[in-house]
């Protein structure tokens, strides 16, 4: 039964991951822009629920879509006023732009809320299935993270604007051409990355400590799971994301947590080098 | 004669680095060797990002391998320059196999790819208590011979292998090489098709943007006698590497040595009055300089800018 608890944390840890990586994932297929940013707006997100828990009493499972629009709102405004006028250049300069807004975000977070670790403790209890011991709180948190990566998922596939962003990821000309504004729905994406991070901050307050210093960490696994999964799908995502956390967790069984890192971002260079598109990914994206 | 100035410049710039001991404190000293260890890492970054345009965020990981390997070989009992050419080699060894792996990647992937390789010799290092002190980090002898003397010793290291990343900068912007990074950096596959070797080309530039980071990171860990992974493998360094340039000009002999100087000027003047916000200000240094500035100072053409102004 030792290998049932390995599991189920693996795919707890795993609806988790794959909640931060797909709204990265989107926005590096759609825009091809590698948001370094990502990390800091989970942190942020993470932040907001915490103090709306902390002095208002509000439950951060209820906090969550609130959450997550304000960091919309973020995400819409830092694409359409600042990332938009460069997106057409080389990668470097987006990339390095959205690292220099990182820091920025960074520091100001790091003076605000300084850096001390903060977590929200709810309690709900545990439940024991067959000799599995799960806590209630990080079930809700697993479960809600795959409908909201269920979400984006519907929204990309049956509304208005899901459909033009994914004709805008298919062929940016074409979709100009017909009719769809690219500019706006370069800041929907990139709008609905932040909302992704944010709702995921608000739940991940609930399973880790929240704290500035975890922001590259949480980049990190992104990256792995965009390489593992592949780039830009939802399903792609999902599986890098269950993969990671499996492979976290029986890295962290067998070899100890301290090399659990080492080991994802080992698979992700042999990956790397191996099947650049990934498990699930398409060739024809850079 | 317009051509020769820069030269003119260059050469007084070094002389001034150099001529630091004998005039200024043993703070300016401190900082002429930052300049020139800065420059080196620019000129560095400048091979692979800049002639050939692959947005390489490996510079912390040549440092960082650099200054474990120095600092294990010196421990071992080496001569310091030695140890430090030893490092450079470890170092060169490992960008030509590791550029052998990433490099067929492009754009997104080939950038990924190579902060994992800093992230997971970071992690290395931490872990693998037994050779590199694990978190606690490593001591390195002490050079003896009193700080004026070590000021001086480390201050001509530097500015040998700035000099040094210097002429090969030369002789790859005038050679054969050059031309065929350029090309690549225009297009690949064109480049491929008129039948430059890309991938050896690639690996040449990488292996070169390598080396010195290599030399400087050995140097510098005897300079500082104490290395732990955070500081060794910092992730700001391999950020600051591409801002240099991009500051200067990338693909540029000068643009690196312009850049790096104007940075850690800003650095030591501006950003030293504000520690608690010093990421922020690099930060928005940085959008400012990607809005304003995007070919570098070296490409802004300063004879259009007034008659501008006096049109105005």
């Amino acid at each position: 039964m030792e290998y049932g608890q390995v599991i189920a944390n693996g795919l707890m840890l795993g609806a988790l991951y794959a909640c931060i990586a797909v709204g990265f994932s989107l926005v590096w297929g759609v825009l091809n822009v590698i948001n370094m940013m990502h990390g800091a707006f989970i942190i942020l997100g993470g932040y907001l629920a915490f103090f709306a828990w902390l002095h208002l009493k509000i439950n951060p499972f209820v906090m969550m879509l609130p959450v997550a629009m304000l960091m919309f709102l973020l995400g819409y405004l830092i694409q359409y006023g600042i990332i938009n006028r460069v997106i057409m250049r080389p990668v470097l300069t987006t990339l390095t732009l959205t690292f220099g807004l990182d820091m920025i975000l960074y520091n100001a977070m790091n003076i605000a809320f300084s850096a001390t670790p903060r977590r929200v403790v709810l309690d709900l209890g545990r439940i024991d299935i067959g000799g599995v011991i799960m806590s209630l709180d990080r079930v809700a948190a697993m479960v809600l993270a795959l409908a909201l990566t269920g979400l984006l998922y519907l929204i990309l596939r049956t509304s208005r604007t899901g459909r033009a962003i994914v004709a805008v990821r298919m062929d940016r000309d074409a979709a100009a051409l017909m009719g769809i504004k690219v500019n706006k729905v370069y800041a929907i994406t990139f709008g609905l990355g932040a909302f992704m991070a944010g709702a995921c901050g608000a739940l991940v307050s609930v399973v880790f400590p929240i704290t500035t210093s975890v922001t590259g960490l949480f980049l990190g696994k992104a990256f792995v799971i965009c390489v593992i999964g592949g780039l830009g799908t939802v399903p792609g995502a999902l599986v890098g994301g269950l993969a990671l956390g499996l492979i976290e967790s029986f890295a962290g069984h067998w070899w100890g947590p301290q090399n659990a890192i080492l080991i994802g971002f080992v698979i992700m260079l042999v990956l790397l080098v191996v099947r650049p598109t990934g498990l699930m990914g398409k060739k024809g994206y850079e | 004669m317009k051509a020769r100035l820069p030269w003119i410049l260059f050469a007084i710039w070094v002389l001034a680095l150099a001529a630091t001991p004998w005039v200024a404190s043993n703070y300016i000293v401190k900082i002429a060797t930052f300049l020139a260890m800065y420059g080196a890492i620019a000129l560095s970054w400048n091979f692979i990002g800049g002639f050939t345009g692959y947005p390489s965020f490996a510079t912390a990981a040549f440092v960082g391998l650099g200054s474990y390997s120095g600092a294990l070989l010196q421990n071992a009992g080496m001569f310091l320059p030695v140890a430090w050419l030893g490092g450079a080699l470890i170092v060169a060894a490992f960008a030509a196999v590791i550029g052998l792996m990433i490099l067929r990647m492009k754009g997104h992937y080939f950038a990924i790819g190579s902060i994992a390789i800093v992230e997971v010799l970071s992690q290395l290092a931490s872990s693998w208590s037994g050779l590199t002190g694990g978190g606690e980090g490593l001591n390195v002898k002490f050079l003896p011979g009193g700080p004026d003397f070590i000021g001086r010793v480390f201050l001509y290291t530097m500015l040998v292998i700035m000099l040094l990343a210097f002429i090969a900068t030369v002789l790859v912007d005038r050679g054969r090489l050059g031309f065929g990074l350029r090309c690549i950096q225009q297009n690949e596959d064109a480049a491929d098709m008129v039948g430059i070797d890309v991938t050896r080309y690639k690996i040449y530039a990488f292996v070169l943007s390598a080396v010195f980071c290599g030399a400087i990171g050995a140097a510098y860990a005897s300079w500082v006698a104490y290395i732990s992974p955070t500081d060794s493998f910092s992730i700001l360094l391999t950020l600051k590497a591409p801002v240099m340039v991009l500051l200067g000009g990338p693909g540029t002999v000068f643009g690196p040595v312009v850049g790096s100087a104007l940075f850690v000027l800003m650095e030591e003047t501006i950003w030293a009055k504000f520690l608690d916000y010093n990421q922020g200000v690099l930060g928005l240094v940085i959008v400012i300089l990607i809005f304003f500035l995007p070919g570098g100072l070296l490409r802004v053409r300063f004879n259009r800018v007034r008659f501008k102004k006096r049109a105005a």
